[in-house]
């Protein structure tokens, strides 16, 4: 590369609490380069970009920008350096009018009252810019399509002073003309200069676009590649780490985590026999889900942020509506699943799940009231009255069992820290004692002694002959909790591996591989 | 243990108690005979009303909604109750299931739309609060209609006692009610809704019921009002109870119970009940003119939603 370097960090590092999620991470942009940043989920692509966003700011590392230094604190700061990023969620205002939407730091005002004509003009003038001549600056964006959408967002961006954009994955939501449309203006901007870092896990769509390809892998910077250099395999080794780079890795992450170091032997107790089965299950974002789940089994499912995976399981629990399809607890087969999850949990499932604070606890109540509460019609009342000796009873010993640190049962869950948080949503599921568990994302954030806590009640639920679907996006957990691993793609279930026949590149393969939809791989695996 | 619940529990009426007992020694310096048994019995008659609109408001609270057609529906029962006394030629024991039922309904109605169709409550009962005041005016012909010393049974004093069985009746909700909340599976799962609804939903609770029959319940205690209140007044007025949904609201977060869902307790609302009442009676003694007397009670209100922020604040815990 010829030009210029627009933007270069070194060293970045960010910790959250005891936690490295950002080692020391380096990288350089050129002027007018498109640099695709990839990695598997977790890598730290997400927080790499805000750094530089300047919405979160690094522990440690300097970043420069058009060879001065740059220290963004907050979003205004990064902005009037000429930074923008578009994130996945859209951040349009949808009452407002397009116009308003793109001039809305800057509205063109007098004495307090916008000058509607000159943001009209203006606005007109920006969107011919950008190529989108048929739209009216008038209209309220709520009104436009999700791409549409997309492309106001990057134009507001684009709008004021850009020198270098961030787009993390702005083509989720785009359709194929919409996405064609996108690139050949993203290709415009180059042309102008403007340098861009693309997250994308369309790995077709890094191929065309990006100039260069920096790779993330569990926090670190592995390496920046020119893009025509990289064969699509080439590049899926690199995010998932091939065997020697992989066992090269291995030491300097135990150091960081010494409690995983000593991995214990499996121990499997899947049994023959059926505890669930789903059959083509569809719904808002999954299509055709076939599975079955064994008594006694630790079924993972692993994919990409994105591919449905936490919708099949709020599907499964009744949580969201299917279009199709069926699901068998037990003897009982129930087309279109459950209607809410009232019927699954009276069907023995129990979901935990990803987001505790928005929809697992009560944070302004106590330790005792958020344990009982999905048991406390089956277990701890006799004629709608509380049986409150029955609760407290069972309430210290989920505590016991599962070391929840709190002063006592009535200190109310948001003080507590968020390991014990997840203790206490687990055990809202404990007490109610169900056959099925669908974990979502159990150990997100959470430390290492929780989290192997955690493994071991995945291990004595499992050897109770109880069945545990356990979603993540941690595949080494995977590979270390489970008999088998379902990997899901844009919705679909693609592929089922079998203790023993899994390799960390394979799952990777899967999950990034579209193409594979294709091949209709076989999905019943045998248990 | 006993000492701890002993110690919470002074921390959580306490404060309340503390102001009440404030309030009366400030009246009874400030005036010649306000600390005197027939003083407190006149005051504690005049209760029933606000405390039983009060208590079905606090549990409407709790689960994060809000009831504005309480004073309506007061009215509404209590026309009921007089129209079959007086057109239909019924005595009080007709009068009261009609009356009761009809407070119920409308309270189910309340409940049924709001949460069958997502319509905030605070826009469904604003409805039913003109709705019901109009039908009120239809059956009575918008005039007070005398009903006759037959329909005082509820508002006589007890010789033995002093007090009127209304506010026994009364009484008897702030307990009920205080033990429906803390005791069972309702009042745990109307907590849980206000705090957070959608985890109550994804724990396996169908939570639409529970919410209908809050509003129910409110219903159900505006008609007992709606008697209390013809009882006492021996008539009917289509004008009873205008602006007491305001009055409930305040007493309810006098006694620390929060707006936005997820706390409150029926005993502290029955606490900001009494200091309401004793505030108003006690200006009334010391000559300050109506006027005075509203500036002071909001003024009194502001403060104790004040007090409520700083105590969460010191006990640790979070508001919204």
């Amino acid at each position: 590369m010829s030009q210029p370097t627009r933007f270069r960090a070194r060293g970045l590092t960010k910790r959250y609490g005891k936690i490295e999620v950002l080692h020391g991470i380096d990288l350089e942009v050129g002027a007018g380069e498109i640099h695709a940043l990839l990695g598997a989920n977790g890598a730290g692509k997400s927080t790499l970009v805000k750094i530089i966003a300047g919405l979160i700011r690094p522990d440690l590392g300097l970043m420069e920008l058009a060879d001065q230094a740059y220290a963004p604190n907050g979003k205004q700061q990064s902005e009037s350096a000429g930074v923008q990023i578009v994130q996945q969620e859209l951040s349009l205002i949808p009452n407002l009018s397009i116009a308003e939407n793109i001039f809305f730091t800057k509205l063109p005002s007098r004495f307090g009252w916008v000058r509607y004509r000159a943001l009209h003009r203006d606005a007109a003038i920006a969107l011919k810019r950008f190529g989108l001549h048929d739209l009216d600056p008038r209209t309220p964006t709520s009104t436009l399509g999700v791409g549409q959408q997309q492309m106001i967002e990057i134009a507001a961006a684009l709008n004021q002073d850009c020198r270098l954009l961030i787009l993390d994955e702005p083509t989720a939501a785009l359709t194929a003309t919409e996405t064609d449309h996108l690139f050949t203006w993203l290709g415009e901007l180059r042309q102008q200069g403007v340098s861009m870092i693309y997250i994308s896990h369309r790995l077709e769509e890094i191929s065309r676009l990006a100039d260069r390809i920096s790779v993330m892998r569990d926090g670190r910077m592995i390496g920046t590649y020119q893009a025509s250099e990289l064969t699509k395999q080439q590049t899926i080794d690199l995010i998932s780490g091939t065997p020697e780079e992989a066992s090269a890795d291995k030491p300097a992450f135990e150091q960081a985590d010494p409690q995983t170091a000593s991995v214990k032997p499996f121990t499997s107790y899947a049994q023959a026999n059926p505890l669930m089965s789903v059959e083509g299950l569809c719904g808002s974002k999954i299509q055709d889900v076939h599975l079955t789940l064994h008594r006694g089994e630790r079924l993972g499912i692993a994919g990409l942020v994105g591919s449905g995976r936490t919708e099949l399981l709020r599907a499964i629990f009744g949580a969201d509506r299917c279009t199709n399809g069926s699901i068998t607890v037990g003897k009982v087969r129930r087309q279109l699943g459950f209607q809410h999850p009232k019927q699954a949990v009276d069907a023995g499932i129990a979901m935990i799940t990803e987001d505790r604070k928005h929809d697992g606890l009560l944070l302004s109540q106590s330790v005792q009231s958020n344990l009982s509460l999905a048991s406390l019609k089956h277990r701890f009342s006799r004629f709608g009255l509380i049986k409150r000796q029955h609760e407290r009873l069972s309430g210290s010993q989920i505590q016991q069992q599962l070391q929840i640190k709190s002063a006592g049962l009535e200190q109310s869950v948001n003080t507590l820290s968020g390991g014990n948080q997840q203790k206490v949503v687990v055990g809202k599921w404990i007490t109610h004692q169900p056959e099925i568990y669908l974990f979502d994302e159990p150990t997100r954030g959470i430390d290492v002694g929780v989290r192997n806590r955690l493994y071991d009640l995945f291990e004595s639920l499992a050897q109770q002959g109880r069945g545990l679907v356990i979603v993540s996006s941690d595949l080494q957990e995977l590979m270390e909790t489970c008999d088998r691993i379902a990997v899901m793609n844009a919705g679909r279930l693609m592929s089922v591996f079998t203790r023993g026949q899994w390799s960390e590149e394979q799952l990777l393969q899967a999950s990034f591989d579209a193409s594979a939809s294709s091949d209709e791989t076989a999905v019943e695996g045998q248990a | 243990m006993k000492r701890k619940t002993f110690l919470s529990g002074l921390l959580e009426y306490g404060g309340l108690v503390l102001v009440l007992v404030l309030l009366v020694s400030v009246f009874s310096l400030a005036t010649d005979h306000f600390l005197q048994w027939q003083r407190l019995q006149i005051i504690a008659n005049q209760m029933p009303v606000p405390i039983m609109v009060a208590v079905g408001m606090t549990f409407v609270l709790i689960i994060g909604g809000i009831d504005l057609s309480v004073g309506s529906l007061v009215a509404l029962s209590s026309a009921m109750f007089g129209l079959v006394i007086t057109n239909w030629g019924g005595n009080v024991w007709m009068a009261v299931p009609l009356c009761i039922l009809v407070g119920t309904l409308c309270g189910l109605i309340n409940g049924a739309i709001s949460v069958a169709f997502r319509i905030p409550a605070f826009i469904v009962t604003l409805g039913m609060l003109e709705l019901a005041r109009g039908a009120t005016k239809v059956a009575t012909d918008s005039r007070s209609i005398y009903l006759g010393k037959t329909v005082e049974g509820l508002d006589a004093p007890l010789p033995w006692l002093g007090l009127s069985p209304a506010i026994l009746l009364a009484l008897a909700t702030v307990i009920i009610g205080q033990l429906v909340l803390t005791r069972t599976v309702f009042g745990r799962y109307c907590i849980a809704i206000g705090t957070n609804e959608e985890t109550v939903r994804m724990s396996g609770v169908s939570t639409k019921p529970y919410r209908i029959a809050v509003f129910a319940g409110s219903g159900f205690l505006c008609a007992l009002a709606g008697w209390a209140y013809v009882a006492k007044h021996q008539t009917v007025d289509p004008n009873a109870a205008t602006g007491i949904e305001l009055a409930a609201i305040a007493a309810c977060v006098i006694g620390g119970t929060s707006l936005m869902g997820g706390r409150g307790n029926v005993v502290c609302t029955f606490i900001g009940v009494v200091i309401i009442s004793v505030l108003q009676s006690g200006l009334a003694q010391m000559g300050v003119p109506d006027a005075g007397k509203q500036m002071i009670t909001g003024l009194v209100i502001i403060v104790a939603a004040l007090i409520d922020v700083i105590r969460i604040r010191l006990t640790g815990g979070k508001t919204q």
